[in-house]
């Protein structure tokens, strides 16, 4: 493990670099480029705002502001999308970088600093949009925001514990891929993004209790909505079962190396 | 070799198939499986190359080549054995691995540097040394979509050898673009070597290997079959190229040390080659320039439907400095009886420069030895030229020049 990151370390800037030149790749592709990282995730929740805010505006007990339920769906969706990105970048970082990784020596560790860095940039945009929106709706920031960094640091244990253990998968069977696209579908509707957890019934709640993105969202939603600190406990243990995670998928990575390439 | 930059000891690799997937998870969690299948590319491999030392590795397709060269830059994992490198490595195999498009020449050399490992400090300190020798001008602030390929070779090639490793590694296809720039290429690969860098060279151009290398190895069926001097080797591998059903192929010493190596099915063979002067003597010494006739009788031992004759004169290196056949010639025998001897006679004069030459024969039925190769003879025949009646003059050829000399 000490080896990981030292090499990690003296890769840094090779990183860094190729951090930047994937967002540099974007914005040179297509006409409005980066944008199209914000402008997603933000169409989502127009149209969900658009079908579901009468149902559900009722649903959001003390808050006054009339955009509520669009501010509970980007706060959600904020959480989910930096999951999703992560997952979806795992899965296929060794297999599109098979080529590169059959050709060419480099500490294969770095591929996933590699993504969860560029998921986290283009998420920093998709926030600081959110945050914007919000000022226009009249929903200023508060302090209850600092909790974030720790929200996000434990959505990105949970996010690349998981990615990676099915990327090194997806390298020897490819299924998984194809079964993950399926997958995040059912797990976003599991997931209280787009309705609220209180709306449920006793039986499908104990279901939502056993997903750790439950947790992280509801976080998210509780720091960007309501602007209160994120319940602990159940965060603690999402965060210690993340760690654990991403621990067994780094030893998994690392039994794998060697085999990985011999497929690709 | 103490000094040794590389070693490669008892190497092998094999590719394996599980069956079921779920089998090679386990195997990770220390559970012992048996693959189903394992395929074995390399087997049992050990060499070492010393500081400063070039080899060539040569072999057919599948002998395992690129296999070896993927073990010795550590993208595959050995499946036993060990590859110890004393130093660092750099490849020229794919050049433009990793180029981005959307990029400009020197964010890319920023990227593709930094993927071999350096800190933007180094890469900083070597930029203007890449971009002058890459010698695409304004270009390297351009995005990589606009180059031609040979611009982004150029690019590649600077970034690769921009840091002098302990052991530089090159594919035969490189192809760098124009002669200019290849000569250039080579001119830094000189270089590099001169400084203390080993050359690993993977080709099938003999000339290059013998004019490079030291040493070669040559590969077969994932073992070594021979590792040693450059003109033996590409001779033993060109006699494999030819082998065939049923030919054979056989290597013995001569007198002068030298390994000969003759192959083929032997439905006709050389049974008798000299050179004669213009008085009937044998010669195996002759002046520079001096007119020879070279005899080569043939003798088919069976019934051959359509004979060729080649021959190569080759210098000390093994570098070819004549060769042709006679069915460039229209001279091809048609239905020639077993039994018979058939005499060739090629005079010529011996326009070479000082050194000992050596003759291969080639007895097939068409332009080449790959469709039938009756027999292939190296080193059929050793001559020495020496220069006693022209001025003093270096170089394999003899061109004999008018120089005037007029001082205005």
């Amino acid at each position: 493990m000490s080896e990981m990151a030292r090499s990690v370390w003296r890769y840094r800037h090779f990183i860094l670099s190729s951090v930047k030149n994937d967002l540099k790749a974007r914005f040179a592709r297509s006409r409005l480029g980066g944008l199209w990282m914000v402008l997603q995730p933000l169409a989502q929740v127009a149209i969900y705002s658009l079908v579901l805010s009468r149902v559900m505006a009722a649903k959001l007990p003390g808050v006054t502001n009339q955009y509520a339920y669009s501010i509970y769906l980007m706060a959600g969706m904020l959480a989910w999308s930096l999951f999703v990105e992560i997952i979806q970048r795992s899965l296929n970082l060794f297999v599109d970088n098979g080529n590169l990784m059959k050709k060419i020596f480099f500490p294969r560790v770095c591929l996933p600093f590699i993504g969860v860095g560029t998921a986290l940039v283009g998420n920093a945009f998709l926030f600081a949009a959110t945050v914007f929106i919000f000022a226009i709706v009249g929903h200023p920031p508060t302090w209850a925001l600092l909790w974030l960094p720790l929200l996000v640091a434990v959505n990105v244990a949970f996010s690349l514990g998981l990615g990676l253990l099915l990327g090194v998968l997806n390298v020897f069977v490819r299924d998984v891929g194809q079964i993950m696209a399926v997958v995040l579908q059912l797990w976003f509707w599991v997931t209280p993004i787009v309705y609220t957890a209180g709306i449920l019934g006793n039986g499908f709640r104990s279901i939502i209790a056993l997903n750790p993105m439950y947790y992280i969202v509801t976080g998210f939603q509780d720091v960007m909505l309501y602007g209160k600190a994120p319940q602990l406990m159940p965060l603690l243990w999402t965060a210690l079962g993340s760690v654990v995670l991403l621990g067994l998928s780094f030893i998994v990575f690392r039994r794998a190396a060697p085999e990985m390439v011999d497929v690709l | 070799m103490s000094d040794a930059v590389l070693k490669v000891t008892g190497l092998s690799k094999a590719f394996r198939d599980y069956g079921s997937e779920l089998k090679r998870f386990a195997s990770w969690f220390g559970v012992k499986v048996t693959p189903r299948e394992e395929h074995w590319v390399i087997r049992d491999m050990t060499f070492a190359v010393g500081r400063g030392e070039a080899i060539g590795i040569v072999g057919q397709n599948g002998a395992g080549k690129s296999t070896l060269l993927k073990l010795v830059t550590r993208t595959l994992m050995p499946s036993s054995g060990s590859v110890e490198v004393n130093g660092r490595i750099a490849a020229i195999l794919e050049l433009g691995m990793g180029f981005s498009p959307d990029l400009t020449g020197r964010q890319n050399v920023y990227h593709a540097a930094g993927l071999m490992g350096f800190t933007r400090e180094q890469i900083d300190k070597a930029m203007p040394d890449i971009e002058s020798f890459s010698e695409i001008g304004d270009y390297f602030d351009e995005h990589v979509r606009t180059y031609s390929s040979g611009m982004q070779m150029r690019v590649a090639f600077s970034v690769a050898t921009a840091f002098r490793p302990d052991i530089l590694i090159v594919d035969e296809a490189l192809s760098v673009g124009d002669a200019y720039f290849q000569h250039k290429c080579f001119k830094r690969i000189k270089e590099f070597r001169e400084l203390g860098t080993s050359l690993m060279i993977v080709s099938h151009d003999s000339s290059a290997i013998q004019s490079l290398c030291d040493r070669a190895i040559l590969l077969q069926g994932g073992r070594i079959l021979q590792d040693g001097d450059p003109v033996e080797v590409m001779d033993a591998y060109n006699a494999l190229i030819a082998e065939r059903e049923n030919s054979s192929m056989k290597t013995e010493r001569l007198e002068g040390g030298q390994l000969q190596t003759i192959s083929g099915t032997f439905e006709a063979v050389v049974e008798d080659i000299h050179m004669y002067a213009d008085d009937g003597r044998a010669v195996e010494f002759v002046d520079v320039g001096q007119s020879v006739e070279l005899r080569i009788t043939v003798h088919a031992k069976s019934a051959i439907p359509r004979l060729v004759l080649g021959y190569v004169i080759k210098d000390r290196l093994g570098q070819s400095m004549f060769g042709t056949n006679t069915h460039h010639t229209r001279q091809v025998l048609e239905d020639v009886q077993a039994g018979q001897r058939v005499v060739y006679r090629a005079r010529f004069p011996v326009n070479l420069g000082q050194g000992t030459y050596s003759i291969s024969t080639a007895l097939v039925s068409t332009d080449t030895h790959l469709v039938d190769n009756y027999e292939w003879r190296d080193l059929a025949m050793i001559f020495t030229v020496a220069n006693h009646s022209h001025p003093h003059f270096v170089g394999s050829a003899w061109i004999p020049p008018h120089i005037d000399v007029e001082p205005v």
